[in-house]
């Protein structure tokens, strides 16, 4: 039983590979090797309404789901994933305000974030804590009716450039259940104490950057808290689901981009006086690649769709996005291969999908968590 | 049968990974990060008795063999690939002189590289014709007593720093059988027409320097021919054969430092409370690449002491070769996945494992991509 697209949903896939091919495609090897990002780009994206479409009409959003925007990021990251990332992370961040915000601050913040007025970042990792969710140490202690924050965080992808942050705080230290000690809290960028550092060096998704940031000191007000508080662990499982499976469509876009790559080179290269894709050596990975991008695809699909439903499975989530990685992997892989010693060169495509599908593949999540939701699907 | 190294070729592992420590750590992030290469090396690693390793000894070389050259290959590689090869591709293309050369050119060139004074690069690839050797195009056209040389060449590793480089040209366009066209000729760098320009962009090894050079009516004296006419194609066949099997050890080195870093690693980490080396998903994730090393390891020592045995299995360097790529790259990124098991600070480069993972692709790749080493392997099978 497959998925089949509605005309709407084909229209929106369209518009976006025209959008990333036409935005993308002059400044994606640049973005890369300086390992920089145009806010521009985001702008252009937002005010085309790529941005937010899961957000309802009533904030002005276009009242898409969850899957449109897994659609828009696979076709964005078929033309470069780093970039990508970037224009769509911001729409992952509003979710977290779209389903656990009060009234209050959905009104004023999801339609400035759609429009692309602002940047919303979400920090949850910390160079200690890793991905492990559980150890998150930065505090928010409360004091009267105001949030004291302390503590520091890495790796915050927009982080460089956003204007708020949402942030996973350990709020209830003393807490006998470690489910319930943390919550998030929104924390405008330019509040005293905040201060931040560009991160740089990273292997693939350069375009996607982030930074660290410390909190010292840093007031807030009680209501800058989204969501209940103490909540923040089972906030962060669902975004993180969320995110899981935004990556696995960015894996299949990656994918299906390395098998463009890796199958026009082999009709156009010649060896031995005839195209390699003549080489049967050649034609078995370019039919490895495309069933992995259709089983990849199935699985994403089906996971981007359960969001419509309120029943949703984190451990098939993390199915989808785990298979995809190495889908995105493996396909990178051998298009690098087919073009061979041009393929190591970062003038061509396939040189930066190969870096790229491996931060994809590692990138976002405790593996260790994973494990687990996948072994409570299975198990019970 | 004796698996163990003699005391000489402990001593040269030793030598080689020292040398590594001492000149490679302290260059390594700046040349990956500027893709800049390492001035002064080669010259020290010579100094040193790591470079030229197999020129042989009446020339001024440590006059070792390949099984040698195999231990110092790893031991360079497990510091630093890029900078490795500023090293072992320091006589590139001068194998030919050594296999094929004439005793004069041996007395001349040979020991201008054993003092590390002199560099040489081998110019084969070119932009149309990397694996299909005998498609290459440049032409070496026979007037008087000199030949002309025209084309271009990419890829060619050192082209800027060598003082001379051996070049894979046409010399018989009429010959019926295509694999009896070629010439190795002998260029010195600053021979007029000679144009090279760096390339950039490199994932990996990105402190080796890599070049496209171009001939535009060189002009050199025939006793530059090295070997014999028509008989370019199976010399480099010679010569990739034999080296096939350094090659094999970049590999190993590499995937070596991507488990010692990991191991350390793991010992460092806690995952919800537990140290990482305590979960069996990583313990069994280590077993297997150790493995993996091993096998590589074993296989390549045999394929290149088989070289000095003078049985040169063209197959089993092959298989020494293939496998050690594939598996330095699945090394290399099992080891950053295991890193990224605690979070995403290893792929950044104040991380070496990221650079080994970059690295690491490569080995796939050039000297041989490992398509073309089983196309080898089969035809002896078959």
């Amino acid at each position: 039983m497959g998925v089949k697209l509605n005309s709407e949903q084909v229209d929106i896939m369209k518009a976006a590979r025209e959008f990333a091919e036409k935005e993308f495609s002059e400044v994606m090897q640049e973005f890369d090797k300086d390992e920089v990002f145009d806010l521009g780009l985001l702008r252009k994206a937002c005010e085309l309404g790529f941005v937010g479409v899961s957000i309802d009409e009533a904030y002005e959003g276009i009242g898409y789901s969850y899957f449109e925007h897994c659609l828009i990021t696979e076709e964005f990251a078929a033309v470069d994933p780093g970039i990508g990332l970037a224009t769509l992370y911001p729409a992952v961040v509003a979710e977290c305000i779209r389903i656990f915000g009060d009234g209050s601050q959905k009104k004023n913040l999801l339609p400035k974030i759609i429009a692309g007025e602002i940047v919303l970042a979400l920090a949850i990792t910390e160079p200690d804590s890793g991905f492990d969710i559980y150890s998150v140490s930065t505090t928010a202690a409360l004091e009267n009716d105001t949030w004291v924050i302390n503590g520091d965080k890495a790796f915050v992808l927009g982080g460089d450039y956003a204007d708020y942050i949402c942030l996973l705080a350990l709020t209830d230290p003393g807490n006998p259940s470690p489910e319930n000690r943390h919550s998030f809290i929104l924390v405008p960028k330019e509040t005293q104490g905040v201060s931040w550092k560009r991160l740089e060096g990273k292997l693939g998704m350069r375009a996607a950057t982030a930074a660290k940031l410390s909190f010292s000191n840093v007031k807030v007000s009680l209501s800058h808290c989204v969501g209940a508080p103490g909540n923040g662990i089972s906030q962060a499982r669902a975004l993180q689901c969320r995110i899981n499976t935004m990556v696995a469509a960015m894996g299949v876009g990656i994918a299906r981009a390395a098998l463009y790559e890796g199958a026009n080179y082999s009709k156009r290269r010649h060896a031995f006086e005839m195209p390699i894709c003549t080489f049967q050596g050649i034609q078995s990975k370019l039919i490895e690649m495309a069933t992995l991008i259709r089983a990849a695809r199935g699985l994403y699909y089906e996971a981007a769709l359960s969001f419509n439903d309120s029943k949703i499975d984190y451990g098939f989530t993390a199915m989808a996005k785990r298979f995809s990685g190495k889908t995105a992997l493996k396909c990178a892989d051998e298009a690098l291969q087919i073009h061979g010693g041009y393929g190591y060169f970062d003038e061509y495509r396939v040189q930066r999908l190969y870096r790229d599908a491996k931060v994809v593949d590692l990138w976002e999540g405790s593996k260790e968590l994973e494990r687990q939701d996948i072994l409570k699907t299975i198990l019970n | 049968m004796d698996f163990d190294l003699t005391e000489e070729q402990r001593i040269i592992q030793k030598a080689a990974y020292d040398f590594a420590v001492r000149e490679f750590l302290p260059l390594s992030k700046s040349h990956d990060r500027e893709e800049k290469y390492p001035e002064g090396v080669w010259l020290k690693a010579c100094e040193a008795g790591i470079g030229g390793v197999i020129i042989p000894k009446e020339y001024g070389g440590p006059g070792l063999g390949f099984m040698e050259l195999a231990l110092v290959s790893e031991q360079l590689c497990r510091v630093d690939l890029g900078l490795a090869l500023a090293v072992q591709a320091g006589i590139f293309g001068s194998e030919n002189i050594i296999f094929f050369g004439s005793e004069n050119q041996k007395e001349h060139y040979l020991q201008r590289l054993a003092s590390g004074k002199a560099m040489s690069a081998g110019a084969y690839t070119e932009p149309d014709a990397g694996s299909d050797v005998a498609g290459i195009r440049t032409s070496a056209v026979r007037e008087g007593d000199e030949y002309i040389i025209n084309g271009s060449k990419i890829f060619i590793t050192h082209g800027l720093s060598c003082d001379w480089m051996v070049v894979l040209c046409v010399t018989n366009p009429s010959e019926q059988r295509r694999h009896m066209r070629q010439s190795m000729i002998l260029v010195e760098s600053n021979s007029k027409g000679v144009e090279v320009n760096k390339l950039t962009g490199k994932m990996g090894v990105r402190a080796s320097e890599t070049t496209e050079v171009s001939f535009s009516d060189v002009r050199v004296p025939c006793d530059h021919l090295v070997g014999e006419e028509g008989k370019g194609f199976y010399q480099l066949m010679h010569f990739f054969d034999a080296t096939r099997t350094m090659v094999a050890s970049q590999g190993i080195g590499l995937a070596q430092a991507a488990l010692d870093q990991t191991i350390k690693y793991v010992h460092e980490k806690k995952i919800q409370g537990k140290p990482m080396a305590h979960h069996q998903e990583i313990q069994f994730q280590l077993a297997e690449m150790a493995t993996k090393i091993q096998l590589s390891r074993t296989l390549t020592y045999k394929a290149a002491w088989q070289v000095d045995q003078g049985r040169t299995d063209p197959a089993l360097n092959a298989m020494a070769k293939y496998f050690a790529g594939e598996m330095a790259v699945w090394v290399c990124g099992k080891a950053l996945e295991i890193h990224a098991e605690f979070g995403p600070e290893a792929l950044y480069d104040t991380h070496e494992v990221q650079k080994y993972y970059r690295d690491a692709k490569i080995i796939e790749i050039y000297e041989g991509t490992k398509e073309v080493e089983k196309i080898t392997i089969a035809r002896r099978l078959l």
